[in-house]
């Protein structure tokens, strides 16, 4: 049920696009064709599920307050570290699947080529580590498998919401804009009419 | 800078490279770059300000390192070494925060944290600063944290004083004209959710671009 709850909670209440602006970047940038919103969505959603569980392991068994009590120094608090240690793990991440998905799938790798760099750089994934860290300090997140499952939701959330802007701004590709708000300016508008949409699941709880 | 330079420290060339982010050239609302992380702590004027200064530092300091080293990195592994530089500065600056100003710095919660994935420090230092000299490269460094600067404290001036009548935490429009003291006037409580820094954005875009025509698009 716990886990449900976060599950929940991270796609739609906590959604990263609508209530935190993560990744709006490339959000933006990537939004106007449903097929490549879609192969970027995948990407982020697989990337965050891989990272966020990763530094939520360095965070408890390294950089913590008192994590590294297995090798012999409790006092030690390392936890300054972590904004370096959290990149430095999502740049090798995804330096590491764009070699192994090269080697192994050069037909994936063509369609999630040019995304894979772009990713380093994505603060929605950035946000899900840093707000797994927050969420563990305040003891939200207590295990292993619940960040998993916060990573799942937060990466499906960001895919759900650049999907949804895809569709919307092929549509507007017909409509008469004014010429000063083409291109970003209606995006953010939509962006923010869909944000307050999502305002409505907020207090949903099983 | 050394005496050897041709051009004065502050020639027009220079000025030029601090200034015209600020809206011909503006990150944000012109090369969409770093709205990421920042919108969220526009709800008041002090943290949007702070975060503003960070931004300015860390991307300045960024321009400044990397352009020192531009002739000495592989461009193979520029963009680890370029992520080594930034997460430097951003310890250092969220060091600070949380020595000198620890409740803005609870506020900013993780979005210190964000400055790092910033796309415009990145961008700044991949498009200028690894062609560039050190000097000119702080300068442009600076002039683009300023100019996203300068958009954050617009959202935050709206929201701040349409959502909750004050201005830095002092009191704007009267306590007396609240419907509360028996006037007619209530807050606009939306502006205090996320989704209205976007719209407003939105409409700092608009006429920004309605006053500079070349930038529409086609």
């Amino acid at each position: 049920m716990e886990s449900l709850n976060i599950f929940i909670k991270s796609i739609f209440i906590d959604n990263m696009v609508f209530a935190f602006f993560f990744g709006m970047c490339s959000y933006i940038a990537v939004s106007k064709s449903v097929k490549t919103a879609l192969g970027l969505g995948a990407a982020v959603t697989f990337v965050m599920v891989m990272t966020v569980p990763l530094n939520y392991l360095l965070y408890t068994y390294v950089l913590k307050a008192g994590a590294l009590s297995w090798a012999g120094c409790p006092e030690v608090d390392l936890s300054f570290l972590s904004f370096i240690v959290f990149i430095a793990t999502i740049a090798a991440f995804t330096q590491l699947v764009e070699m192994i998905v090269e080697k192994f799938s050069p037909a994936l790798y063509g369609q999630l080529g040019i995304f894979l760099p772009l990713i380093a750089v994505n603060c929605a994934i950035m946000g899900g580590s840093l707000f797994m860290q927050q969420k563990v300090d305040a003891l939200e997140l207590t295990s292993c498998w619940q960040t998993v499952v916060y990573g799942f939701g937060s990466g499906l959330g960001w895919w759900l919401a650049i999907v949804m802007m895809a569709a919307i701004r092929e549509k507007t590709t017909y409509s008469h804009i004014p010429a000063a708000l083409k291109g970003p300016g209606i995006a953010f508008i939509i962006t923010g009419l869909m944000g307050i949409a999502f305002m409505i699941f907020s207090g949903i709880q099983f | 800078m050394s005496k050897n330079e041709k051009e004065p420290i502050f020639s027009a060339k220079n000025l030029k490279y601090l200034t015209s982010p600020f809206s011909a050239n503006n990150p944000v609302i012109v090369q969409i770059l770093g709205i990421c992380s920042a919108l969220a702590v526009t709800v008041q004027l002090k943290p949007a300000i702070v975060m503003a200064l960070s931004v300015a530092v860390v991307c300045g300091f960024a321009n400044l390192v990397m352009s020192l080293l531009r002739n000495g990195v592989p461009s193979r592994i520029r963009i680890i070494v370029q992520l080594v530089v930034i997460a430097t500065l951003v310890i250092l600056v969220d060091q600070v925060l949380k020595a000198f100003v620890y409740d803005v710095s609870k506020q900013l919660s993780v979005y210190v944290g964000l400055i790092i994935t910033n796309c415009i420090v990145m961008g700044r230092v991949e498009a200028f600063a690894l062609g560039s000299k050190p000097w000119p490269s702080f300068l442009d460094g600076i002039g683009n944290g300023l100019g996203y600067g300068l958009i954050l404290v617009i959202v935050a001036f709206f929201r701040e004083l349409f959502g909750a009548g004050t201005l830095l935490g002092f009191r704007i429009i009267p306590e007396s004209i609240y419907a509360s003291e028996g006037g007619f006037y209530s807050n606009c409580g939306i502006m205090l959710f996320p989704p209205m820094a976007l719209i407003i954005v939105g409409c700092i875009i608009w006429a920004h671009r309605s006053w500079h025509k070349d930038l529409q698009e086609k």
